[in-house]
């Protein structure tokens, strides 16, 4: 019985072990540098600030959000996907309720922030959001916010 | 190719081999149910066993004649929002699970042979045979509908009097009736017209179906929202429980910390009669002054009380945040004498003490005599979150949410995260 858990474990090892070699082929070839766009400290460090003082009562210091109420902002697509989509939601607000993760939705309002934070610092926290908590993704620059706040205006 | 070919034979391999191992323990029925999820902690004497789990959203619940459990969801499991659990050989586990209803919702309760059962907007209720809980799903009626059900505080608890009443409560859709909300800086519309239609409690005729505004008795006003209400027995009277706003520190740095913006306001219980004005959303109990005052946002500095001081006044006052999410007073024989028509708070947890710890996850209970509380509120069952002090909500493994009592005097309680349902007895 011992042997053969050793040899089965031995096996789904080695199973598992060749398909990631295999998925990961791929991404060895690229240059090992940070992908453009990568978000520089003093970016992050300014986000955070803003992410402290004023998301983080309702998003949660995790980011985890709270349950039917306030959206986690981990490993969304609301977060990693369409940067102007989200400093739209960030400048303009929500009403509650249009968040839908995975048949979860989330009922309290986002405040809209356009009068309280500058373009600067919606960038700041942006990237900070889009790089932290386990979330990878490129960094949101001063001038995607200053467009789309002219967009909306 | 070939290699992926080799490698999927290699598992298939593997799992059959495993699948085959006989001296793997073979799932019983209720083996599902993961005891040892968290601990719960309770005074000397009482135990705990899980029920079910795996219900998803588990809101109120209430027990029939029989022991079995209805239990309200608020995201439908298998095309259900209405759960039955049976416990066909007395060890406290469900051994059937069936299900009807396919609407979402908070509030269920049993009185005088209906099963009432609400979704964000309307009230149902179904035939039900009490001895043996079996439930006429095809003689529902539609009791109350069109109440206002927006994107905050939408659910609709409720419960019934001893005169054919049916209690229901209209959550305010917003934080405090700024004029634009929870925005920072923005003032409180005054009066509120939220208050036409929502923040307070709503009386309908317990057997009159497709009721609506016109019909109702606009019973109590100035609440916020009310997830925890039941009837007093005793008394004969109705008794609530009032979550407070949020976002004082965040709103008012200069006036409350972020230790005193964790604190408050209070979360409140109130006695209510017909006609009663709780204050909310011009006035707040802070619980460091003692004192019901006026909000920040409609010219307060936590020392003015102006127009708050002929409002209802709470008779019980809770730390901030924490949720009373469901109120029992318990008439049972089981638990020792001093439990005896005192109250049962199931606190879902804070989310607005950030960055504070959280606070909450726990049943409270508070000893009451004649209709009043008769000494301090003290933590009953505890341990639910599963982690020590969570810093986010998210965190919580369970958070209670609705209690019920069985015909033995056994309390039940739901939880919200993953649908677990908990019978806590009394062995002297």
């Amino acid at each position: 019985m011992k042997a053969t858990i050793i040899t089965l474990t031995a096996l789904v090892f080695f199973v598992a072990t060749a398909f990631i070699t295999q998925q990961t082929k791929p991404s060895q070839a690229k240059p090992k540098q940070p992908a453009a766009g990568a978000a520089p400290k003093a970016a992050m460090d300014r986000g955070k600030k803003v992410y402290e003082a004023v998301c983080l009562a309702c998003h949660q210091p995790d980011a985890g959000g709270v349950p039917n109420m306030n959206p986690p902002l981990i490993k969304t697509k609301w977060v990693l996907g369409d940067k102007k989509a989200l400093i739209k939601i960030v400048l303009k607000g929500l009403q509650g309720g249009e968040i839908n993760i995975n048949g979860d939705t989330f009922n309290n309002p986002m405040p809209p922030q356009e009068s309280t934070l500058s373009d600067q610092e919606i960038a700041d926290v942006l990237t900070y959001v889009r790089n932290s908590f386990g979330n990878k993704a490129s960094m949101v620059n001063l001038a995607e916010v200053k467009a789309m706040r002219a967009k909306l205006k | 190719m070939k290699k992926n070919a080799i490698l999927a034979l290699l598992i298939a391999v593997t799992a059959t081999a495993f699948g085959n191992d006989s001296t793997r323990v073979k799932k019983s029925p209720a083996a599902h149910i993961n005891e040892d999820d968290v601990t719960i902690t309770l005074p000397q004497g009482f135990k705990t066993t899980v029920v079910t789990n795996g219900l998803g959203k588990a809101r109120h619940l209430v027990v029939a004649a029989n022991g079995d459990i209805f239990v309200k969801l608020e995201k439908l499991k298998d095309g259900h929002g209405i759960i039955q659990l049976h416990d066909a050989n007395g060890d406290g586990k469900a051994d059937k699970t069936t299900g009807f209803g396919n609407y979402r919702g908070t509030g269920i309760t049993i009185k005088n042979g209906y099963l009432y059962a609400s979704s964000d907007h309307e009230v149902f209720r179904y035939k039900i045979d009490e001895k043996t809980a079996k439930v006429d799903t095809g003689s529902v009626q539609r009791i109350v509908y069109g109440l206002v059900g927006k994107n905050q505080h939408e659910t609709k608890p409720m419960v019934l009097d001893n005169d054919g009443n049916l209690y229901v409560n209209i959550g305010a859709p917003s934080n405090d009736c700024q004029v634009q909300d929870r925005v920072k800086g923005s003032p409180g519309q005054d009066p509120c017209p939220i208050l036409d239609s929502a923040g307070g409690i709503w009386q309908f005729k317990a057997d009159k179906a497709n009721q609506s505004y016109a019909d109702g008795v606009h019973y109590a006003k100035g609440l916020r929202n009310v997830m925890g209400l039941d009837w007093n027995q005793q008394v004969n009277q109705l008794y609530v429980m009032q979550h407070g706003r949020d976002q004082l520190y965040q709103f008012f740095p200069d006036l409350f910390d972020q230790k005193a913006g964790a604190e408050n306001p209070a979360e409140e219980m109130f006695r209510l009669k017909k006609g009663d004005d709780c204050g909310w959303p011009y006035c707040y109990y802070d619980n460091d002054k003692h004192e019901k005052l006026l909000c920040p946002e409609y010219g307060g500095n936590r020392q003015k009380v102006d127009r708050c001081a002929d409002k209802t006044h709470s008779i019980v006052q809770f730390p901030g945040h924490l949720a009373p999410d469901a109120l029992l007073f318990y008439t049972g024989n089981q638990f020792p004498e001093k439990y005896k028509n005192g109250a049962f708070i199931a606190f879902h947890g804070s989310w607005n003490r950030a960055p504070e710890p959280q606070e909450g996850f726990y049943v409270v209970f508070v000893p009451f005599k004649d209709g009043m509380p008769s000494g301090k509120w003290e933590v009953f069952a505890d341990g639910f979150s599963g982690v020590k002090a969570a810093g986010s909500t998210g965190r919580a493994k369970h958070r209670p949410c609705g209690i019920a009592q069985g015909p033995d005097g056994s309390l039940y309680v739901s939880d919200d995260v993953e649908g677990t349902i908990w019978k806590i007895s009394y062995n002297k």
